[in-house]
């Protein structure tokens, strides 16, 4: 590692707080771009299922 | 069985085949992409040497240069979806002309609070009216524009027609997001990576730098196909095919 501790990985000589702020970001945004299809997919099967047994196709 | 190009353009046109494919994908590009981003930001963030300039603040660019990248790219690839669509009306197109917009506008938002916050601590301030921010936020409105005009319509067709057609006037934009760090007087960095040129920057940093840029491709690659293969079911949601699908996965 570049760091001697991990006090001073998270401190970053004072640039902590931006470097992990943008790696926080980062990880929210991707988890909710991965997980949006999913919510939806799921909403679709849900909604669909109720459509064809309410039109008697099942 | 030889591989055949017309075949497969036909078979890429068809969204139960698209479906079925992105499918075994999904899973392996999906590995691929956090195995790549993981090892490149523990490496950035922990075992990449600091910048004599800048100190820490600079491993910010391990998310900001992939993240702005793909915020272009995903451009590329809305318009060619869109020029497909209206010079073949292919329906695939459609739909990845749809999927793209929201993944594109998350990247350049990524790319944007990315860069402010590295511009915090670098310039002084988090944001300016300069060439390449102003440029980067005319990227996000326009892919903010497509996907509200997108839901805008009732009719699929038209929507995607007119959507192409915006995205195609909106690449005007890319190349001066390209040019802007040259063109005008810039807070921002000229450009680190280069393809005409080799890289100012050391291998200690480049190396991981490399790691999360085509993590963000195949990243990106594995969102969109996870997209269209749910836009795919909710459009073709009459066909049989898909009746069974929600039949097996809704029990």
């Amino acid at each position: 590692m570049y760091f001697s501790s991990l006090n001073e990985l998270f401190y970053m000589d004072g640039h902590g707080v931006y470097v992990w702020a943008v790696y926080a970001v980062a990880i929210s945004i991707i988890a909710a771009l991965a997980i949006t299809p999913l919510v939806r997919r799921r909403r679709f099967v849900r909604e669909e299922t109720q459509r064809l047994r309410r039109e008697g196709k099942v | 069985m030889a591989f055949r190009w017309p075949q497969f353009f036909h078979k890429l046109g068809s969204p139960r085949w698209f479906y079925r494919i992105g499918g075994l994908w999904l899973p392996w590009l999906a590995g691929i992409a956090a195995c790549f981003l993981v090892i490149g930001a523990i490496w950035g963030l922990a075992f990449a040497p600091e910048d004599f300039k800048q100190g820490n603040s600079y491993r910010i660019i391990f998310v900001h240069v992939p993240s702005a990248f793909i915020a272009l790219a995903g451009y590329y690839v809305m318009a060619t979806a869109g020029a497909i669509s209206l010079i073949w009306k292919m329906k695939l197109a459609d739909i990845a002309l749809k999927c793209a917009a929201p993944i594109g506008a998350a990247m350049t938002v990524l790319a944007l609070i990315s860069g402010a916050t590295w511009g915090k601590p670098t310039w002084g301030t988090w944001w300016v009216w300069d060439a390449r921010n102003t440029s980067m936020l005319v990227l996000l409105f326009l892919y903010l524009g497509i996907y509200a005009l997108y839901n805008a319509f009732e009719r699929e067709e038209q929507a995607a027609r007119i959507c192409a057609v915006l995205a195609l006037v909106g690449t005007v934009n890319i190349p001066i997001i390209y040019k802007s760090v040259d063109w005008w007087f810039t807070l921002h960095q000229p450009a680190t990576i280069k393809l005409t040129e080799p890289t100012t920057m050391h291998a200690s940093m480049w190396q991981p730098l490399l790691l999360m840029i085509v993590g963000f491709y195949v990243l990106y690659t594995t969102l969109l196909i996870e997209r269209i293969r749910v836009e795919i079911l909710v459009r073709e949601r009459r066909t049989r095919w898909v009746q069974d699908i929600v039949l097996a996965s809704g029990a």
